[in-house]
């Protein structure tokens, strides 16, 4: 069953809790994985596989540029999930 | 100021070792005789033929939070935590250039490991075959390659005159500090933070060790199972951790008013170009770098009272280092302490040159030779007078100490220091 906007944002502060060490609860749509949650090049790949995993999607490294807030991946995810 | 033959001195002191998460409870354990030596608990250890080794007394998880953890090799991970000592030590707040005093541009790191990031790489190979390489870590080449540590010790403190890897095996810990005093006494810096690091307490290299009959199989007596110069010394124990001292020109120390532990006199070099593995048996190799270490430098052979031995407890390598020591120093080896540290932490491996050197330092600054315990029978061919089962008093006055550190390739390396 697909998550929505809501689950995936949850989901996605489980992953960056795990991956940068930051607060769940700081994790809201309009932040910058990049500028304000500690998330760098190396670290957003693993967010990004983390994210695959969970929520059964593919996230091509060509996308992945694109993912620069918390909404940027979640409303990826929202129209990609399978 | 003469630029190409300054004088280094030692200002800081850091490590974590199997005997305490710090220098100073490391100083305690070494005179103290304790053995960090324990039986392995891991599930994977039940079915290796060496089951004991010397874990690090405070495990690095405890102290990086988990984010900064996955992101460092357990070996950078003991780098950080020595260096991190090391700096405060030695007086430091903060990274050089930002709010201290110290100039970026005139400090370095060189900080070595024998293996680099091997359970990394071996995890991360775990992870490619159980579940596919998606998930192999990005961070893996940062955390696996052998200059990670000395990266990462230079990004904490921010050095940028040069930040150096010296590899040689189990002598890389003291190579990377002869490495940096060479940095100071030629001018290209005024600090160097330099040192050894390892964490290879994992079934393979533990297997590879084992199957070359480097290692002692004694599982049942962990804690007597290094025992350097005993006529039943069967091989090292491997043991994990680090220690990075802080070296400063002697100008700067000076200037700072900073309190200074001993002088680093220089290093003595050579190569044995015997054997890929085995030590050139007569220790002539050994004793043309202790020459090397009498020319080069100012160091008078009446000065020196203390030796921390490479002594790793196997066969070959104990007996052929001291012939050396005997050979070189004369009537002068009668008044050398020896000690095998190596029976109380086991073999850091590159990392055995950077808590040695510790150990030195610590033994000229309070005047006190660490025993060498586990010695139940001294082997006859000993030839020189080794400091057992309890710490000894060092004399009073100038007084210098040598570290000797040799690595599977023949690389030899001596360090020495001496009182201020």
């Amino acid at each position: 069953m697909a998550a929505t906007q809501e689950e995936i944002v949850s989901g996605l502060a489980e992953i960056v809790n795990e991956i940068a060490g930051i607060p769940a609860e700081d994790v809201e749509l309009d932040k910058s994985f990049t500028d304000d949650l500690d998330v760098d090049s190396l670290s957003m790949v693993e967010v990004v596989v983390a994210a695959e995993e969970k929520f059964n999607v593919k996230i091509p490294d060509d996308d992945v540029k694109n993912l620069k807030t918390v909404k940027d991946a979640a409303d990826y995810i929202l129209a990609h999930q399978g | 100021m003469n630029a190409t033959n300054r004088t280094v001195v030692v200002t800081g002191l850091g490590a974590t070792t199997p005997l305490g998460g710090d220098s100073a409870s490391t100083w305690e354990g070494l005179k103290a005789g304790r053995s960090g030596v324990r039986p392995l608990q891991e599930e994977w250890a039940a079915d290796l033929p060496v089951r004991i080794a010397a874990r690090a007394a405070v495990d690095p998880g405890e102290i990086f939070p988990r984010a900064q953890a996955r992101r460092l090799d357990r070996s950078a991970q003991f780098a950080l935590i020595a260096a991190r000592e090391a700096w405060a030590n030695a007086g430091f707040e903060g990274k050089a250039g930002e709010g201290s005093t110290v100039n970026p541009d005139r400090l370095g790191a060189v900080i070595a490991s024998g293996i680099g990031g091997v359970t990394t790489l071996l995890d991360q190979y775990d992870a490619l075959k159980e579940k596919g390489a998606r998930r192999v870590s990005p961070h893996t080449v940062p955390m696996m390659m052998p200059n990670g540590p000395s990266a990462n010790v230079g990004l904490e403190v921010n050095a940028r005159a040069g930040v150096h890897t010296p590899v040689s095996a189990c002598a890389s810990g003291s190579e990377a500090i002869g490495y940096a005093v060479e940095m100071i006494r030629t001018g290209r810096a005024d600090i160097v933070v330099a040192g050894g690091t390892e964490a290879a307490i994992h079934p393979l290299p533990i297997a590879a060790f084992a199957n070359m009959m480097a290692m002692t199989k004694d599982n049942d007596d962990p804690q007597g199972a290094s025992r350097p110069f005993d006529t039943e010394r069967n091989g090292f124990v491997l043991g994990e951790g680090a220690g990075v001292i802080v070296l400063e020109s002697a100008e700067h120390a000076a200037a700072r008013g900073a309190r200074v532990y001993v002088e680093a006199v220089g290093q003595g070099v050579s190569a044995d170009s015997h054997d890929i593995v085995q030590p050139e048996p007569t220790g002539n190799g050994i004793a043309f770098a202790l020459q090397h270490l009498l020319d080069a430098t100012d160091l008078s052979p009446q000065d020196v009272v203390h030796v921390n031995a490479h002594a790793t407890s196997t066969p070959l390598g104990d007996v052929a280092e001291l012939t050396a020591l005997r050979k070189v120093f004369g009537n002068d080896a009668d008044h050398i302490a020896v000690s095998g540290t190596k029976s109380m932490t086991g073999h850091l491996l590159g990392g055995a040159g950077g808590v040695e050197t510790i150990a030195t330092i610590l033994a000229l600054h309070h005047r006190t030779a660490p025993p060498t315990i586990n010695i139940r029978n001294l082997d006859p061919e000993v030839c020189v007078d080794v400091v057992r089962d309890e710490s000894r008093e060092l004399p009073e006055g100038r007084i210098a100490a040598l570290n000797d550190s040799f690595g599977f390739g023949g690389h030899n390396v001596v360090t020495a220091f001496r009182t201020v």
